[in-house]
This record gives C-alpha cells, structure tokens and sequence, in this order.
C-alpha cells in the first residue's frame, strides 16, 4: 500500500471515530449527566428519560457503537485492500 | 434441600467444571502460556474478557450501591461500560496488530526505551495487586457466609482453585475457564432478576420491568420515588444538582481508567486477527451490558421491595433473613423510641436501621421469598465472578515478571523453557502472595480502588493512545507525562484520603475517585509539549507506527 493510500485510510478511519466518538460523549456525559435534569421531565413509560439515559440507554448505545465500528472498518479495510486474509 | 446442602452442591459443581477446563487447557509455550497462543475465537475471547472484567465488586456490590444512592449510581455503570468503546475503538485492534505479549511490552518498544518499560513494569504490577487483593477478600467473605467455613479457610479454597489452572495453563487455562465462569455468573444473575421483575411487575425481562407498574397500578419508579420522599430520601431517579461535577469526573475516570488497565488490555492479544479484536470489545462489552442492565432493575426493585418489608413494620414480624444478616452484623437495628416498630428514615436522629450495601445482592433472592436453589446460585456466580477477576489480574503480575523483567530487562538469553518456568514460578508466587494479603489486607486496599483506576487512567491510557494517535510522540514526552500523571494522582488521592485533606481545599470540588480524569490531561498536554521540543523518535519507530495503523499482516507480528 502506498503512501498516499495509507493517509487516506488514515484520514477515513480518524472521520469515524471522530463521529462515534461524539455519539459516545453526546449519550453518556450529556443526556446521561449534564442534561439528565432536563431530560427527567419527559417520561418514556414508566421511566424519566434522563435516568433512562444514565441506566440503560447509554450502555445500548455503547454496545451499538462498537458493532457499527466493526462493520465500517471491516468495509474500510476491504475498500483499500488492507484487510487480513 | 436447605440452603447450605444447595449451595454444597452448586458451588462444588461450578469447581469441578473449572478443574476440568483447567486440565483441558494445559499451556505448553509462553506464546499459550502469556496469550493463549493468540488463538481464541472473538466470541470466546468476549466472554473471558466480560468475566475478566466484571469482579466480585460488579456482582455483588454494585446493584446495592445504586440501590441505595439511586440515580448517582449511575456513574458506575456508564463509567465502567463506555470505557469499552475507547478500548474498541482506540486501542484493541492497534495492540492487537503491535502482537506482543504485555502493556510493558509495547510502551518499552513504541518509545525505545526500558526506563518506559519499566515505569510501565511497575504500574502495572501496583494497578493489579491492589485489585486482585479485593478479590480474593471477596472470595473469602463468600464462603465464610455461606459455608460457614472460617474466612481464611476459604481464601486457601479460592487459592487453591486459582493456583491450579493458572499455573498449570496460564493465560490458555485462564481464558478458557473465564468463558464458563461468565456462564456461571451472568446466569445466577439473571435468574433471579428475572424472578423478582415477574413476581413485582409480571414482566419476565428486568430491563423493561423496571419501566413497568407494579400490582397497585402505579409505575415502579414513581412508586420508589414516592416511598423514598415519604421517608426523607433523595428523589430514587432525580439527577440532583449537586454533584453534576463529580458524576461527571468519576465517570470519566473509570471510562478511561477501563480502557487502561493491562489485565483488560491484553486480553485483546489473544485474538488471531485485528477484526478479530474490534469484534471480541464488541461481544465483550455486549456480554457486559447484560449484568450491567440488569443491575440497575435489580437495585430498583431490592429497595423497593426492602422499603416495603422492613419499614414501619414490627421488628419481632421480621423475617428469617433479617436476623441472619443481624447475626453476621451487618443489619443492625436499634430501637431508639422503644416502639418495637422499625423506623427507617433518612434523618440520622430518628433512623433506627443500618444496612450494609454490599448485602444486597445477596439477600434480594431472600427478600423476595425466591427458592433456596437460586439463593445457592448466587454465591457460586460471586465466586465466579471473583475468580475469573483474580487469576486475570494475576497473569499480569506474572507475565510482568518473568518477561518484561527477566526476559526483557534482566537475563535476555533465557530459554523458551526457561521463561515458561519462571512465568509458573511467578505466577505460583503471586497467586499465593494476593491470597496472604486477602487474608490480612493491608488498611489501605479498601480504598486503593481508586488509586487502581485513577493510575490506569494516567498512566497507560494517554500513553497508548499518543504513542498510536501521534508519531511524532516521543519517549522524553511519554515518559514525563506518565510521570508528572501518575504522581499528580497518587499525591491527590493520598492527600485528601489520609492526609487530611479537606472538602474545601478540593479542586474544583473533585473527589479523588475522578481526579484520575484531570491526571489524563494532565499527562497529555505534557506529554505533547516536551514531545515537541525534544527529538523527533528514530526511523524504526516510526515505521512502527505506520505499520499498526493498517491491518494487513498482522500474522507476523506475533513473532517473539
């Protein structure tokens, strides 16, 4: 793979992690935490949204995350042909 | 059956299965021996890794700690999941494609240099030995309390059980247990949860139920919240203001202290591809999140349901559970108005009754009248639980020592057959020293947890990441940011946990559970700005860098 391949993966590769990175943040640190007091005053049945968050949402979303990295990656990597045989 | 013939049996069943795993999984190189020979499927690898992870404090002090302070509790468990999606997406699969054994390894190679390796060397023996010390107390408080055999009578079985399918299979025999040991855990936790969330919401999955309404039609939480208020409580899912800051911190730093502890790290190394890595963080954090939802219903309903028993009711009424755990000190109940009646409040005047957190997750089955059978399971998952935990975190103490320190640093001619030998030796050592230290733990361990996560989070995490992230990174930044960040921290939480340093003198009101956070940051802007004025790092490591940044040919790497 050549150089200027290798920076576009690179570059690629960083841009998703950027986004996921901030789906991360977005979930945990504010709807979980620093919004959670707002959030708490919808409720989706019997829970308010912002504890939601904190207990459970945030954990999903996590799990998600890393299944949508593995799947893009594994796409990336063919992209370039980098992908382990 | 009663209880104590179930739990007999149970616990002796789930023993006999892990020495059989043991016997299966015998190590015959280092490469198994430190790794598993990097051959473990990413779903195998997953569940080893989840039981790895989740200790004797995830199962059985975790779902009481939420229970008794409701929503705060909430940092421990986005705290230890999303440290998950850092590792998955920021570490495992470069490390994976670096292919060697230990966390040393690579902070020695990526900044050329055994000063960093040793720095490394010495963080990750403290970070481990303090943890491992909690579980084995774990293992010993388990067996004390439910068959009756003295406390250090059952450290030795833990010891005993720990020894011989470490030694014997190192990280292979390890790897292998773990995966039934999360079988064993993940279903006596769930088994009663599901139980409990039927018989209080008439839905099966606890996740839902506690969303659910109960048999007065009103939603379980309002009701919680309503009961909590009534008795003087916090509001069970209100995110009071008060502490914003430090749910904040404390999150962050369990996050990236997760994502930076070499037990969790190097589990990542036994998986034959990179996307076998990302895949394996997928399937752990998954398995993870079934305890980690789980838990927090459980916490819900236990003190609802323990509200609902114990308050305002007569203490001559009160079940058999409740004078067992009197007997074991930890209910205590003190009549202070001489009415017989309990009065469970939260004003400290007027409060009659003390209930240890950690019991919990012990005494819910108990509580909510569910069969001795499941009350049997429970112990054998906290066992579980704190033996897979253990003989992780005791492989790191000895690979540390027989390669990173005689292999790396002190005798680099050992032969394979050598090395093998004293990774069993060193192992052998501390498995037997973690257990003397359970037996007699030295004052501080209680709260070093703390010090464990906030030195993996200023530590290795900054480290890692930059030496991946940045090729300009080089070993004066490193090292000085894992000095200054190391000490930073340990001064922070040594000062204000038994120097006596007040709540005032805080900065910025940060406790020292989530100092770990600003000792990340802390790490890495001075990791950057010496990085930028001192040499840039020598060719090869460089091409180092490059060359973990892409998948392909990973197979290589592994050569030792």
């Amino acid at each position: 793979m050549n150089q200027k391949n290798l920076k576009e993966y690179w570059r690629r590769n960083l841009k998703l992690l950027l986004v996921l990175l901030v789906v991360w943040f977005i979930v945990s640190y504010g709807c979980g935490i620093l919004f959670a007091d707002t959030l708490n005053t919808i409720k989706i049945g019997g829970f308010p949204l912002g504890f939601w968050f904190a207990q459970q949402g945030a954990i999903y979303v996590f799990v998600i995350l890393i299944f949508i990295y593995v799947y893009m990656m594994n796409k990336l990597d063919r992209e370039f042909g980098v992908e382990e045989k | 059956m009663e209880l104590q013939t179930w739990t007999y049996l149970i616990v002796g069943i789930t023993f006999l299965i892990y020495i059989a795993v043991a016997l299966w999984a015998r190590a015959g190189s280092t490469k198994e021996f430190y790794v598993a020979g990097g051959g473990v499927s990413p779903l195998a690898n997953g569940m080893a890794t989840a039981a790895d992870w989740m200790s004797a404090a995830s199962y059985l002090s975790m779902a009481g700690l939420i229970s008794f302070t409701g929503y705060a509790g909430s940092q421990y468990l986005m705290g230890w999941t999303g440290g998950y999606v850092l590792l998955a997406l920021l570490l495992a699969p470069y490390l994976r494609k670096f292919g060697k054994f230990t966390v040393p390894d690579f902070i020695g190679e990526r900044y050329y240099s055994k000063q960093a390796r040793m720095v490394a060397l010495i963080c990750a023996i403290f970070v481990s030995f303090t943890y491992v010390v909690g579980q084995m107390k774990g293992v010993g408080v388990a067996f004390a309390r439910f068959l009756e055999v003295p406390f250090d009578t059952g450290i030795l079985i833990g010891i005993g059980i720990v020894f011989f399918y470490a030694v014997l299979g190192g990280m292979k025999g390890i790897t292998y247990t773990q995966v039934a040991q999360y079988c064993v855990l993940i279903f006596a936790f769930t088994v009663p949860a599901i139980f409990i969330s039927l018989q209080m919401t008439n839905n099966p999955i606890p996740q839902l139920g506690m969303g659910s309404t109960v048999s007065d039609g009103t939603y379980l939480l309002d009701k919680l919240n309503m009961l909590s208020t009534d008795l003087g409580f916090d509001e069970y899912t209100s995110a009071g203001m008060g502490d914003r800051v430090n749910v904040f911190f404390i999150t962050a730093a369990l996050m990236f202290g997760t994502a930076g502890l070499p037990h969790v790290i190097v589990r990542f190394f036994t998986v034959p591809k990179v996307r076998d890595a990302r895949l394996s963080a997928g399937y752990a954090l998954l398995f993870i999140a079934i305890l980690y939802t789980t838990a927090p219903a459980v916490a819900a309903f236990a003190r609802t349901n323990l509200i609902e028993t114990v308050s305002e009711k007569s203490y001559n009424d009160m079940p058999a559970w409740f004078s067992k755990w009197e007997t074991a000190e930890l209910i205590d109940f003190e009549d202070k108005n001489g009415d017989g009646i309990i009065q469970y409040v939260a004003d400290e005047s007027r409060n009659e009754l003390r209930i240890d957190r950690d019991i919990m997750v012990l005494a819910n089955p108990e509580i909510a009248k569910l069969p001795s059978w499941i009350i049997a399971l429970v112990v054998a998952g906290g066992l579980a639980a704190a033996l897979s935990t253990a003989a992780g975190l005791l492989l790191v103490i000895a690979t540390s020592i027989s390669h990173d320190l005689l292999k790396k640093s002190l005798r680099p001619n050992i032969t394979e057959k050598g090395e093998l030998l004293a990774a069993r030796i060193a192992i052998a050592v501390a498995v037997v020293g973690a257990g003397l230290a359970g037996m007699n733990p030295p004052g501080f361990v209680a709260q070093v947890v703390a010090l464990a996560f906030g030195l993996a989070a200023s530590s290795f995490f900054p480290a890692i990441v930059l030496g991946i992230f940045d090729k300009r990174m080089n070993k004066e930044g490193a090292i000085s940011g894992m000095i200054v960040g190391v000490l930073f921290t340990t001064l922070y939480i040594l000062y204000f946990k038994y120097w006596g340093g007040t709540h005032e003198e805080l900065w910025f009101g940060i406790k020292p559970e989530g100092i770990g956070t600003l000792g990340m940051i802390i790490n890495m802007i001075i990791a950057l700005i010496v990085s930028r004025v001192t040499p840039i790092p020598p060719k090869e490591v460089q091409q180092i860098v490059e060359d973990i940044r892409v998948p392909l040919g990973a197979g290589n790497a592994t050569q030792h």
